[in-house]
């Protein structure tokens, strides 16, 4: 570990309100003297609570993007969709925007927070000391675009509320959307448990851009 | 015993010694060029009318329907929280909690909080931080952006389907996006940490 960072020196940085501060020893749990917060180094279990989450949402997504997410039922018959026959509907009827961005928030960025969030589970538990600084920025990456997977909760949401015309047709949410909902939420929960600090802990002192 | 002057890298953990920064720029860690802090460009009063505008706007767009939609003589519009209603009543409980607390509570809570926070001269009570610390754990899960783009996607879908009456809360919504935006930039909790005092 590098000497100077606040676990080598015994301080304690406040998650919520940055003060660094040095907990009284009488202390079990020290707690943050400006904001009250519960201090820790590093994340409490960081590395087993984001394999926990990663793993559920890992199983999750399968029913997600199997299940129909809603179901349409008109005069002519019901229809179901998923994830993906969405997309197509959005595709097929000239909107190739909107679907490649609907593909997108909903199919490639959930997937590939998994992939991402298990990669830098990974490398950290291998100690690895390659592209700390890259590795930083892909957790700052996936923090950023997973909130927009929400995308098709409100899409499926704002159809369910609308399209309630007896004459026309009625539209009920599936399954499939609250284990896509799910899933959103439980990797938001994954990359908040992952401390990024553990990517760096063991870079030794000769990588880094100040000694460079 | 606190060391004020000292900050520690949320991204790699080195402490480093904080400097004073131009208005507007930006401290980033030497280590890993990631970004310690900030000086806000705005001030307190802008931040308090930003977030005064996107409360009244927030509520005018919870009062009145988002969308209709007309077909063959018939009409449906819903609120947002009729949204949220017509999935509860669908027994889609996780779906309407999940729509209700991104779009509906934690910005309410939030811009609430927010106002609170700059109206009060009591920054030393024990409150305030803990308003604070609200304030931001519940940033992540404000959502209405995404929301904003899923409003999008919806009208086109039914816009296949039937005739769209936009409403009263779309344009609201439209309104706020920017305005979150800002509040975004202006709000600066570094600034209001520090007027805060130490327990020990
Ligand atoms: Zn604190
Ligand atoms: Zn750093």
């Amino acid at each position: 570990m590098h000497p100077h960072t606040a676990a080598a020196l015994g301080l304690y940085a406040c998650h919520t309100c940055a003060l660094v501060s040095r907990p009284q020893a009488a202390e079990e749990v020290a707690h943050c003297p400006r904001c009250g917060s519960a201090l820790h180094q590093r994340k409490p279990e960081s590395i087993s609570r984001t394999w926990a989450l990663l793993i559920t949402a890992y199983i999750l997504i399968i029913p997600a993007n199997i299940l129909p997410i809603m179901e349409t039922g008109s005069l002519f018959g019901s229809q179901r969709d998923t994830i993906l026959s969405g997309v197509i509907y959005l595709w097929t009827s000239g909107s190739w925007a909107l679907a490649l961005l609907v593909f997108f928030a909903s199919i490639v960025v959930p997937l590939a927070k998994l992939v991402a969030l298990t990669y830098l589970l990974h490398s950290v538990q291998r100690q690895s000391s390659q592209n700390p600084e890259r590795r930083t920025r892909l957790y700052h990456l996936l923090k950023f675009i997973g909130r927009w997977s929400m995308l098709d909760i409100y899409v499926v949401t704002l159809l369910v509320a609308l399209v309630q015309l007896q004459s026309l047709a009625t539209i009920k949410a599936a399954p499939g959307a609250v284990a896509f909902g799910a899933v959103v939420v439980i990797t938001m929960f994954a990359s908040m448990t992952f401390d990024p600090r553990m990517i760096w802990d063991s870079i030794k002192e000769k990588n880094d851009r100040s000694s460079r | 015993m606190p060391t004020s002057p000292l900050i520690a890298c949320h991204d790699c953990d080195l402490v480093q010694q904080e400097v004073p920064l131009p208005v507007g720029g930006v401290a980033t860690c030497v280590r890993c060029g990631a970004p310690l802090y900030r000086s806000s460009r705005f001030g307190k009063s802008y931040t308090l009318a930003l977030c005064f505008t996107a409360a009244i706007l927030f509520v005018i767009a919870n009062l009145y329907p988002i969308i209709g939609i007309e077909s063959q003589g018939n009409r449906h519009q819903s609120t947002l929280f009729g949204a949220v209603q017509t999935l509860w009543q669908d027994d889609m409980a996780l779906m309407a909690g999940l729509v209700f607390v991104t779009i509906l509570l934690v910005p309410a809570v939030e811009l609430a909080l927010l106002i609170w926070l700059h109206l009060t001269k009591h920054l030393t009570s024990g409150l305030a931080p803990i308003a604070l610390r609200l304030i931001v754990a519940m940033q992540p899960w404000r959502m209405v952006e995404v929301f904003m783009l899923g409003l999008l996607v919806s009208v086109v879908k039914l816009s296949h389907l039937a005739h769209i009456v936009p409403g009263i809360a779309l344009w609201c919504f439209a309104a706020l996006l920017p305005l979150f935006a800002l509040l975004n930039t202006a709000f600066n909790p570094r600034d209001l940490w520090a007027a805060m005092p130490l327990k020990q």
